[in-house]
């Protein structure tokens, strides 16, 4: 078990939210897409210069950019 | 008397509102704007079992806070129309997401019925819903449905019906958040009530939460209403603030969030969803998506498939585009032999018909352009295409969406701005959207191509090929260095959050295809119009009055008489009937006749009042080597960038030039003394980035605001100016000319 951020993760790993560090408009937008601390994601691609990267949860396929995945705190295996 | 029933369709975006909607409604639709910003205001109407149903499709959103335009007009229709019931559709493969803003409805308490939409999808993918159980748990009818197929609709139209006849209050559900959050609600709302709080319109439940959200709107509104109670309500909220950044280091609207999720698994865990095999497999979807974002082909396909649109576009609407050519050239030369010369005609013919032809003559180009935009917006592939462009796009401060209005813009030559600025609607990022779409008419449009090949063919003609892709470069080059000075400037302000769905790949509907374009394509003919009729009445007068004094006129008709002296009758008489096999003698006559027209077209202008600001300006403009002849045709160009080629033309007394045949234009710019490869290049240089033509103005009037369209028109032209400028000067220094 360790936390990594969202950016450091790489694709077809799986993990569980552990913190959302970031308030406002930003926290809100990912919160309201799903993104809440307990929730599992999957890391399903990542764009072709690397970023922004896709990610699944709650059975939908999302995409944020690598500069907002960094407020993210994920569990890892 | 037929019961009459208004009803709201909400949502949030990709659960299959915009299919329900038409599927009910068909084309028995309305699209208007809500006053003042650019989110759609589309109702429909529907006769259900002799009752008539009004049904309001408000906008698709995630959530209801008061950050995008879109969610603020859900809420406000919301609260200020009280339909007499909400349809909410949600998504069945995507339940737990989709019921974040179902729990909102529940705590705002209007009349609800859930449209639990896509089950087939769903139990292809082995998800299974109790939809009797979740009506159970939720306390709102849940109906199945098939917005596709339309399975389903009457039964949901049957529930929405009962609840709305029920006319019952609005019944706020309390969702619990937490012990500190709980305690602060507690303490909130009997303030609220015992103030009538924001003139009583919200639940005060409602308010209290949205107070501990920190909703700008709603702050704003009790500052405005109550500002004694909304101190009050803040201190409360502050208190509880810092009381749970301290001890579980995060803010109320986290909580909030928190709890509305642990809600929504409360109700899904107690068997309303079963499983029947792995979730975690892979679909058709991601299957798709293994390709088509792939890291190395996925680009590669993108560009094919952005240069597909663009040929479709371009190519697949020449047909119709021609045929409305013809039918309005066939109009002018109807007008032409039934209206007595004169003024009339002259307006009737420049003004009214080149006008109302210049507005129609998009309207293909529009068609095919959103018919392809909604192929790919339908299927899922343009939010694909935003997440592999967006990388380059943010550098200057765009959007990864951004790269379809400036392909369409003429990002490969020749393309359009006035779909370009239309296409900029899929940008849901307010910031970036705006960015885009002052940007996008710096790509070389079809209509600048024909100066570009004129100056080019008469000043480069040895590297004809290189200096059109160097121009088409310098187009991309431009557009993206002003994005972001503008947005570092005017449009200052972090990027708006990127974080979007990819929703799974669908096979769009002809229905839905055939519905959107035809909205989009509506709406333009309708307003721009009316308003294009207008300017170019005015453009017209502008290069027509006033008019050469008689004496003018009589010296010139003196002329045409001497001419005409010096030659036999029947020779006069065989020119004069205008047949197209003349002799030796008579095609001399016409021809030197033709002289004196044509000179006299050009003192007409030099005398109107676009000539004479051509003359005024040449004091500035010489800075850049433009000359009043150039000055009037750039005037000309305002109205569009084919009208430069015809006014040069006219102002070096060539007569009519054909935008086809330029040659004999070109000869002549590269005799004139004002004319070199520098002045031809600070001309290019400004004719590419000045103002964009009317019609474009006025879709951003539209898409925007009539401020921005002017600061367009205002920026551009100075922009395009200071490069004009920069390029003479140089060049000039240089002796490169």
């Amino acid at each position: 078990m360790q936390t990594l951020l969202l950016r450091q993760m790489q694709k077809g790993q799986t993990g569980t939210i552990r913190a959302i560090k970031i308030g406002g408009e930003l926290g809100r937008r990912i919160r309201e897409m799903g993104l809440i601390p307990g929730a599992q994601i999957t890391i399903h691609g990542r764009a072709p210069l690397n970023d922004p990267v896709a990610i699944r949860v709650m059975n939908g396929t999302l995409t944020l950019r690598n500069s907002e995945a960094d407020y993210i705190q994920v569990e890892v295996q | 008397m037929t019961r009459q029933v208004i009803m709201a369709l909400a949502g949030n975006p990709n659960a299959g509102k915009t299919t329900l909607f038409n599927q009910l409604t068909g084309a028995r639709q309305h699209v208007g704007n809500y006053p003042g910003i650019t989110v759609d205001h589309k109702e429909g109407l529907l006769e259900h079992q002799g009752t008539r149903i009004t049904i309001t499709d408000l906008p698709g959103t995630y959530s209801m806070t008061a950050y995008s335009a879109e969610e603020l007009v859900a809420r406000d229709y919301l609260i200020s129309n009280r339909p007499e019931v909400v349809i909410n559709i949600v998504d069945a493969s995507n339940l737990e997401r989709n019921l974040y803003l179902t729990c909102q409805f529940l705590e705002l308490g209007v009349p609800l019925v859930i449209a639990l939409n896509m089950v087939d999808v769903a139990r292809d993918r082995g998800i299974e819903i109790k939809a009797d159980k979740l009506a159970d748990l939720l306390g709102v009818p849940v109906v199945p449905i098939i917005a596709r197929s339309g399975f389903g609709k009457d039964k949901l139209i049957d529930e929405a019906l009962a609840v709305a006849a029920r006319k019952q209050s609005w019944q706020p559900r309390d969702i619990s958040y937490g012990d500190d959050l709980d305690a602060a609600i507690a303490a909130l709302v009997p303030k609220i009530e015992a103030t009538h709080f924001v003139d009583g319109l919200y639940p005060p439940r409602y308010i209290a939460l949205k107070y501990l959200e920190n909703d700008e709107q709603i702050l704003a509104k009790g500052k405005d209403t109550d500002p004694a109670t909304a101190a009050e309500l803040e201190a409360i909220v502050n208190s509880v603030c810092e009381h749970t950044t301290k001890t579980l280091d995060v803010y109320p609207e986290a909580i909030i969030a928190d709890h509305r999720y642990g809600f929504i698994k409360s109700i899904i865990r107690q068997g309303v969803v079963t499983h029947k095999f792995d979730t975690d497999r892979l679909y058709t979807s991601d299957r798709i998506d293994q390709v088509l974002t792939n890291r190395l082909i996925g680009p590669v396909i993108m560009l094919a498939i952005l240069f597909g649109v663009y040929q479709f576009t371009f190519s697949w609407s020449e047909l119709p585009v021609a045929l409305l050519e013809d039918f309005f050239g066939w109009l002018s030369a109807a007008t032409e032999t039934i209206l007595p010369d004169g003024r009339l005609k002259s307006l009737v013919i420049s003004g009214i018909i080149g006008g109302v032809g210049g507005v129609l003559g998009f309207v293909p180009l529009i068609m095919f352009m959103f018919f392809a935009i909604a192929i790919l917006e339908d299927s899922g592939y343009l939010a694909r295409v935003a997440y592999m462009m967006d990388r380059v796009f943010r550098i200057f401060g765009l959007h990864g969406s951004s790269v379809m209005p400036f392909i369409v813009s003429g990002g490969i030559a020749g393309g359009c701005a006035v779909p370009g600025v239309m296409a900029t609607r899929t940008l849901r990022s307010p910031k970036e959207r705006m960015a885009t779409l002052l940007t996008v008419p710096f790509m070389n449009c079809g209509a600048k191509m024909p100066v570009l090949a004129l100056l080019i063919g008469a000043f480069f003609s040895d590297n004809k090929a290189q200096y059109m892709f160097l121009f088409t470069m310098l187009a991309w080059i431009v557009a993206l260095l002003a994005a972001r000075l503008l947005r570092s400037t005017v449009l200052r302000g972090a990027p708006t959050p990127f974080v979007m769905e990819l929703p799974p790949y669908r096979f769009p509907t002809m229905r839905g295809l055939l519905i959107h374009t035809w909205e989009r394509t509506w709406q333009y003919i309708k307003k721009a119009g009316t308003v294009i009729l207008g300017i170019s009445i005015l453009l017209w007068a502008m290069m027509t009055f006033p008019q050469l004094p008689a004496e003018r006129l009589a010296g010139y008709e003196a002329m045409r008489q001497n001419i005409a002296s010096g030659y036999d009758e029947t020779i006069v008489a065989e020119q004069a009937q205008e047949r197209t096999v003349l002799s030796a003698a008579a095609t001399d006559l016409a021809g030197q006749l033709q002289e004196i027209n044509k000179r006299e077209a050009e003192e007409a202008l030099r005398h109107s009042l676009a000539g004479r600001i051509g003359i005024a300006v040449e004091t500035v403009s010489h800075l850049a080597g433009f000359d009043w002849r150039t000055n009037i045709a750039l005037i000309g160009g305002f109205a569009a960038k084919e009208v430069i080629i015809s006014t040069l033309g006219t102002a070096y007394s060539m007569g009519e030039v054909n935008t086809d045949q330029t040659e004999s234009l070109g000869e002549r710019l590269k005799k004139d003394s004002n004319w070199n490869r520098v002045v031809a290049v600070a001309a290019l240089v400004f004719i590419m980035f000045y103002a964009p033509c009317f019609v474009t103005v006025i879709c951003i009037a539209r898409e925007a605001s009539w401020r921005w369209a002017l600061f367009s028109i205002g920026f551009n032209t100075v922009f395009a100016f200071i490069l004009a400028v920069l390029v003479f000067q140089i060049g000039s220094f240089f002796h490169l000319g």
